[in-house]
């Protein structure tokens, strides 16, 4: 007897650790799906894209950056979080053999200019101090939405900056220059004001890599073109156009983006890939250790798109209109002004006031602003 | 009919106001047109106008519904108190000697006019604020408008709208010649539109066609205008335009027909449906000149005639929302030719083979009267060989004369010649009827002055050569494969023994 209910005993205790374990698995799964859902704590993106170079000889430096913004949008970043900084007009150069397009690819296969570009910073506003100022938020009153970086602490932000640089420094349209140190103290103060949560840095000129040689505030992970010492090189010139239209790095970033999607979960690793020594000539150059997540666990989409965290529900809301508002804007719509006198439109030329209004302009040389100088006509 | 009308009457009652489900007529409403121009010189110019009119008073902030007006500049209007704004963005310049006059000329960069009310005290600082918030909504560097590129007209710039007064105070007016204008500055014009380059008229407006022109100026203007024909209450018009001239050479390759699917590489396919208006007229004022016919296609359904900056012109009428024209099953592609009529001329001409056949033209002319035509022929000299030179190439080559064979209208009517009568000097050419002679007539022969070489320059090569070979080839030669050895002299022989005894015979010192 103590045998017969010894096994369904047994039995049910062999359910039970079954159970259990099935349990633990199905928890760990949760887990991990939860640890998925935090797994990166930004909430909005932004990007600021930067090209110094002027003249048209410098075409690639507007294609890379371009190529970026393209890749950028795609991937989901509205304008409204794009800062996009030209520093020269390339598509409508008189140079240019097709206007209105910028090409990166030779035999004018991709126009990375497209239909719907808004550029924030052109020609001549893009300068060290309007980039400082877009990064630090000590932009001037009056500056519109478009132009400012509102980030706040929970936004990662993708800086991408493409000229000609050297050690230590990176020339602004060929008259100044921004080094090193003041772009790592900017990031120090975007880190100081909390406006950044994670924030990665690409550069694309020669000797990119003294660039984010001294960066010390948290959270950033920098990639480069090249080491100290060496130069990064063009990649082909269009016989059309007539001058190179990309950089060898940006092109290969360009080529490996395209294969991104929203919903890709490609890793930063493969982004330090892509472009080895065999095809980019000069040694593209990373640095992590600011940040803290491993790299491996960072999403391509984390930094280049605007992929957010969607909560699905099944409550359903009802909006109610309020009523208060509507009639009294509904009443003040219907009641204009009914003027007693007709309007009339002005006179575009009235040489007889023209005349009068010289004859009264009194000569007076201790007055400064014009209008004080004449009688005003009501 | 009474009925229905008072029931009509009672059901707009009913549905007027109170509840939250009634709709009230919209106060604002959409006109777009395009005007088609063939210009003189070949190149056609085309000229978008979006009109929005708003009834409606902004002075009040607290409009907050915005329907067709865009709520970008809608809010401008009233934050800033502005009474009339306008501004363009131009490259290039209109060539008013080629193209005729235009619609609305813009300055070459961007242009910035703004009348404020009379009720803005600080007009400076509005001023500023304002070219700031421009600039961010079109994508332009209007920030750079400050006080050292502002100027206060006080003669021209009057208001293009109503007016109460014009003060020269509140007018201000800055111009920014380094700007530049791209498809970053038609991006932010086009949302403006409310069918926003998706219907319509605004399909069209493609960036890589609009900028491949000799010019291109888009523009806005906002300002207030009559709402009816007594003009006693205000509405706000916006007007959007932007004109462009097609090159008849860098983007027609040189033929001068036009089609919409060739100037904008697209066709209307169907109007805006928000839109109360939308046509196209197309300029067939000069359908007739230099000999050649403009012919539209498709043939239009009605036309327009009106005077025109002080000209008659007509337009032939295409409206977009008539099923006629445009409808699901058919696109809207205008296409114009200039149609040649046939020729009466001939010309054949062969051109010459180098030392086989020379060149040989022949015209057939007809001479207007009255008047002096002349015919000129254009050659290059070729250089010979040196042998075919003739032996007096100084003299000149010559170029054989011309001929000129033509039948001469007669004054007087001459009788037809009998050869075996009349005197030998009068049966040269047989005459075939009385009102023309035939005569030939030929001009003079042309002397050309060919380049002549220097003919003795070959005989001084050769002497120069042949010195310098054989001076030094020669001594070199010597001195290297001749082998110089010493010889002595020889003592004697028998004829010096001979000539010896001879001498001793004449008292002569011997050998």
């Amino acid at each position: 007897m103590a045998a017969n209910s010894f096994r369904p005993r047994v039995l049910t205790a062999l359910a039970g650790l079954l159970a259990l374990s099935f349990g633990s698995l199905a928890d760990s799964r949760i887990e991990d799906q939860a640890e998925q859902f935090f797994r990166s704590g930004h909430t909005n993106n932004w990007a600021v894209l930067v090209c110094t170079s002027r003249f048209w000889f410098n075409y690639r430096h507007v294609a890379n950056t371009l190529s970026v913004y393209r890749s950028v949008k795609r991937l989901g970043i509205p304008d409204s979080h794009i800062v996009l900084m030209l520093a020269d007009d390339m598509a409508c150069n008189a140079r240019n053999p097709k206007p209105a397009t910028v090409f990166s690819h030779k035999n004018m296969e991709l126009n990375v200019y497209g239909d719907d570009v808004e550029v924030d910073y052109r020609s001549y506003e893009v300068t060290v101090e309007n980039f400082l100022r877009v990064l630090t938020g000590r932009v001037p009153p009056g500056t519109p939405r478009s132009k400012r970086l509102l980030s706040d602490d929970r936004s990662n932000i993708l800086i991408y900056m493409t000229g000609h640089g050297g050690n230590g420094f990176l020339k602004f349209q060929d008259s100044e220059e921004i080094t090193n140190i003041e772009l790592a103290d900017a990031f120090e103060q975007m880190w100081q004001k909390r406006r950044y949560n994670e924030l990665l840095f690409i550069i694309d000129t020669c000797q990119g890599a003294s660039m984010y040689e001294r960066f010390y505030s948290p959270n950033i992970m920098a990639l480069a073109s090249s080491q100290v010492g060496e130069d990064s090189l063009s990649h082909q010139p269009d016989p059309a156009i007539g001058v190179h239209l990309m950089d060898r790095y940006t092109f290969y970033v360009l080529e490996f983006l395209e294969e991104i999607n929203p919903a890709s979960q490609t890793n930063m690793n493969d982004l330090f890939q892509v472009c080895p020594k065999s095809l980019c000539v000069s040694t593209p150059g990373h640095r992590t250790d600011l940040f803290q997540r491993d790299p491996k666990n960072v999403l391509i989409t984390d930094f280049f798109g605007s992929v957010r965290k969607v909560e699905i529900t099944t409550e359903t809301i009802s909006l109610q209109p309020d009523l208060g508002i509507m009639e009294s804007s509904n009443k003040e719509d219907q009641i204009d002004e009914e003027r007693m006198e007709p309007l009339k439109y002005a006179e575009q030329l009235p040489v007889a006031q023209i005349i009068h209004q010289r004859l009264l302009a009194l000569p007076c040389p201790w007055c400064t602003p014009q209008h004080d100088c004449l009688i005003r006509e009501d | 009919m009474a009925v229905a009308v008072r029931l009509a009457l009672i059901v707009l009652l009913l549905l007027g106001p109170g509840g939250w489900g009634h709709t009230e007529p919209s106060r604002d409403s959409l006109r777009e047109e395009l005007v088609i121009t063939p210009l003189p010189s070949g190149d056609v110019a085309a000229t978008f106008q979006f009109r929005t009119r708003w009834d409606s008073e902004l002075q009040r902030e607290e409009v907050s519904h915005y329907r067709l007006f865009p709520k970008a500049l809608g809010q401008l209007i009233s934050k800033y108190s502005l009474q009339e704004l306008h501004l363009s963005f131009t490259q290039g310049f209109w060539r008013t000697r080629y193209w005729g006059p235009p619609f609305l000329q813009a300055p070459s960069g961007a242009e910035l006019w703004v009348w404020f009310q009379d009720t803005v005290t600080d007009v400076d600082k509005s001023w500023k604020e304002l070219s700031n918030v421009l600039s961010g909504i079109f994508c332009a560097s209007l920030n750079f408008i400050d006080s050292t590129n502002t100027v206060i007209p006080t003669a021209s710039f009057k208001p293009l709208g109503l007016a109460n007064g014009t003060d020269h105070y509140f007018l201000r007016y800055a111009v920014l010649p380094r700007e530049v204008v791209c498809t970053e500055n038609l991006t932010p014009w086009k949302k403006l539109l409310p069918c926003s380059s998706k219907a319509g008229l605004s399909v069209l407006l493609k960036a890589d066609r609009l900028f491949h022109t000799s010019y291109h100026s888009q523009a806005v203007h906002i300002r207030p205008v009559c709402r009816n024909a007594r003009c006693t209450s205000i509405s706000w018009e916006l007007r959007q335009t932007l004109s462009v001239v097609f090159d008849a050479f860098v983007t027609g390759q040189g033929k001068k027909d036009w089609s919409l699917f060739r100037m904008f590489s697209r066709t209307l396919t169907e109007p805006c449906p928000l839109a109360a208006e939308s046509r196209v007229y197309v300029d067939i004022t000069s359908s007739k000149q230099d000999n050649e016919t403009l012919e539209v296609n498709p043939p239009p359904l009605t036309t327009y005639q009106d005077v025109i900056l002080g000209t008659q012109k007509t337009y032939a009428v295409y409206d977009l929302l008539d099923t006629a024209v445009i409808n699901n099953s058919r696109n809207l592609n205008l296409q114009l030719k200039w149609k040649r009529p046939p020729e009466n001329g001939y010309i054949h001409y062969q051109p010459a083979q180098d030392r086989l056949q020379p060149h040989l033209l022949e015209m057939l002319i007809q001479l207007p009267a009255n008047s002096v035509t002349k015919v000129s022929i254009q050659f290059e000299r070729a250089l010979l060989k040196w042998t075919e030179y003739t032996p007096d190439p100084n003299h000149g080559f010559y170029v054989s004369p011309s001929v000129l064979s033509a039948l001469v209208p007669s004054i007087v009517a001459s009788k037809p010649v009998d050869w075996e009568e009349s005197p030998l000097f009068n049966s040269l050419f047989p005459g075939s009827d009385s009102s023309s002679y035939f005569v030939r007539l030929y001009t003079e022969p042309l002397l050309v002055n060919l380049p002549t070489p220097d003919f003795s320059m070959p005989y001084n090569v050769i002497c120069l050569t042949c010195t310098v070979v054989a001076v030094c080839y020669g001594s070199f030669y010597n001195l290297l494969t001749r082998t110089f050895h010493i010889e002595e002299p020889s003592k004697g022989g028998l004829a010096k023994r001979l000539a010896n005894l001879i001498r001793r015979a004449r008292g002569v010192p011997p050998l």
